[in-house]
């Protein structure tokens, strides 16, 4: 059965045929952040993929993984174009270097999960909030429950790790 | 530009069929925003132009391509209305990067023998219809799988999608808002000497910088316009193209759609302030037998001011990091050393995925830029090469050009092109 769920007025459909992506969402569902591990390279990968990209092997299993991590990079929008997110401005969404396997299999390459920045209560975080947020931020994922088989991962602020002294922002406010 | 290595490119190897084809007729309709026309009309429009530019006929053109995003007319009707029979068509999916990519696939099915000459044309109704900012009908559609990590967290237009590199770049490289801003200042200058851009008012850095912000760092100043429009270009053998009515712009080197790894999702393979231009630089320049520094004119691909300084940089014209200061030096302006989308690119003549910045350097190398200078006795252009407002826009003897067109961060195309030396 695809899953189907409406999320912030937004239509949200998993095709029945898309395993990968049903296993993902169902996983984030029960708070439980899975991703792939390819059987031959033992290295995961996100997002979900139907192969490993780095041995082409198509066996892979679903390993928990502990969803802390660091902001690499980040987009903050003040101009909405889906009116999902009209109401939302500004919003951020992080894109952040997980801790595990980071700089794995080569330097620059990071299990980088994106998510917008919320609460530790799963809402938009405020623009106070926000300005306190840049590269170098420490993050924890939360989810957002789309219906009981389908949540979304999200990022808020880690409130018991240590924080850089000024995380980069851009320099306009 | 080195006259020397013109005459290696054209007579030194049969590389990768290095200057043995020819873009031989562009075109393209006015710039707008309400067309009141079908693509359909738009596309018969510009193919048009382009035949009469070439000075062909319908029985000269048996070959045709376009891309979309599902935005368009297919090529049947376009060459169905134009009374044009063809040996061999495709429409592919696409936007920006599809360009080169396809000049490249019309010169192989050329020389397969499939046809002889190819019209390629992108047809939009990119402000009134589709609009390629994302807003209207492409915000509207469920999201659907795949999509679901991206469009469900208000990550879905290409503003949006690129920022992370930019923001990357200024984060690695201390790249500023200011200087990047100078890719506005220079097209718009360069759009003011432009009769057809749509705008053509010149801006300055601080307009730049206080222009309200998109999504951090773009303001509005940095993105590109959206616009209805078709263009055209035709592709065919050198010798053939030497029968023409305009010179020939001889294609030396083409790279399609040339990406960076784990294109699923290029953010996975860094560093993401480096984008696909560092990888398809390694196969523009060795097969064009030119280098960066032998280049007289760019036609860096500006959906955003970022995206040409970030190609710039990745395809050695300055050091990997310096981008902010080669696009804020004055080198990428008309009377610089190496302008960059002379007829003001997507930021202010017209937004065409990339088709416009291909059109103008070829008529960059024909010595006929369609400028405000008189027309002489001859029929030419008398260029005063006068760059004031309102004034020439046509580099004084161009040789080799080299677009490099941009899909996203990690996926992009490039093309160098030369006068012809005969």
């Amino acid at each position: 059965m695809p899953v189907k769920g409406e999320y912030m007025g937004m239509a949200l459909t998993i095709d029945d045929l898309d395993g990968e992506n049903l296993d993902f969402f169902r996983y984030c569902s029960e708070g439980d952040f899975r991703l792939q591990r390819g059987k031959q390279s033992g290295l995961l990968r996100y997002p979900p993929a139907t192969a490993c990209p780095w041995t082409s092997d198509r066996e892979s299993e679903w390993v928990s993984v502990e969803a802390k991590g660091t902001v690499h990079s980040y987009v903050e929008v003040h101009h909405p174009i889906q009116p999902a997110f009209k109401e939302k401005i500004p919003y951020m969404i992080l894109l952040v270097d997980l801790d595990t396997q980071k700089g794995e299999p080569t330097a620059d390459e990071a299990l980088r999960v994106a998510g917008n920045l919320v609460t530790t209560d799963g809402e938009f975080a405020s623009p106070d909030i926000i300005k306190a947020v840049g590269i170098g931020t420490r993050v924890r994922m939360v989810f957002t429950n789309v219906t009981d088989e389908f949540a979304l991962p999200q990022w808020t602020v880690d409130g018991d790790a240590e924080q850089p002294d000024e995380p980069w922002r851009y320099p306009q406010e | 530009m080195t006259l020397s290595s013109v005459n290696e490119a054209d007579t030194s190897t049969e590389k990768f069929l290095r200057g043995k084809y020819a873009i031989c007729g562009v075109g393209e309709t006015t710039y707008r925003r309400g067309s009141n026309e079908t693509t359909r009309a738009l596309g018969t429009w510009a193919v048009k132009n382009a035949m009469d530019d070439a000075g062909m006929t319908a029985d000269d053109v048996d070959g045709m391509l376009s891309y979309s995003g599902n935005d368009s007319t297919f090529s049947t009707f376009i060459a169905g209305d134009l009374g044009i029979r063809l040996n061999f068509y495709m429409d592919v999916h696409g936007g920006g990067s599809s360009t080169e990519a396809l000049i490249g696939i019309a010169i192989g099915v050329i020389e397969a023998g499939m046809c002889k000459t190819v019209a390629i044309f992108r047809a939009m109704n990119g402000y009134s219809s589709v609009r390629i900012g994302g807003t209207g009908a492409r915000s509207a559609v469920p999201i659907v799988g795949d999509q679901i990590h991206h469009r469900a967290y208000g990550w879905q237009s290409a503003g949006q999608m690129f920022a992370p590199t930019f923001l990357r770049h200024m984060y690695d490289y201390g790249t500023t808002p200011e200087q990047v801003a100078g890719v506005k200042v220079a097209h718009s200058k360069h759009a003011s000497n432009n009769p057809k851009a749509y705008y053509k008012t010149r801006y300055t850095v601080d307009d730049v910088v206080n222009s309200r912000i998109i999504c951090k760092p773009l303001h509005l100043l940095d993105c590109c316009v959206e616009t209805d429009n078709a263009t055209c270009i035709i592709v065919t053998r050198l010798d053939r193209a030497r029968d023409c009515k305009n010179p020939p712009a001889v294609i030396q080197s083409v790279v399609g759609r040339c990406c960076k790894p784990r294109i699923d999702m290029h953010y996975q393979h860094g560093p993401i302030s480096t984008v696909a231009g560092h990888y398809a630089k390694d196969i523009l320049w060795p097969n064009a037998g030119v280098g960066p520094e032998d280049i007289d004119v760019t036609g860096s691909y500006d959906a955003f001011t970022f995206t040409t300084m970030l190609q710039l940089e990745d395809y050695g014209f300055c050091k990997k990091g310096e981008g902010g200061d080669y696009v804020s030096s004055g080198i990428i302006e008309l009377g610089g050393d190496r302008p960059n989308n002379t007829s003001g690119g997507h930021l202010c003549e017209g937004y065409t995925h990339g088709m416009n910045m291909v059109i103008e350097n070829t008529r960059q190398l024909r010595g006929e830029i369609d400028d405000s200078c008189p027309v002489g006795p001859d029929g030419k252009k008398q260029h005063t090469y006068d760059y004031s407002e309102g004034g020439c826009r046509q580099v004084k003897d161009a040789e080799l050009t080299a677009n490099l067109g941009w899909a996203m961060p990690g996926t992009g195309s490039a093309m160098v092109m030369a006068k012809d030396a005969r």
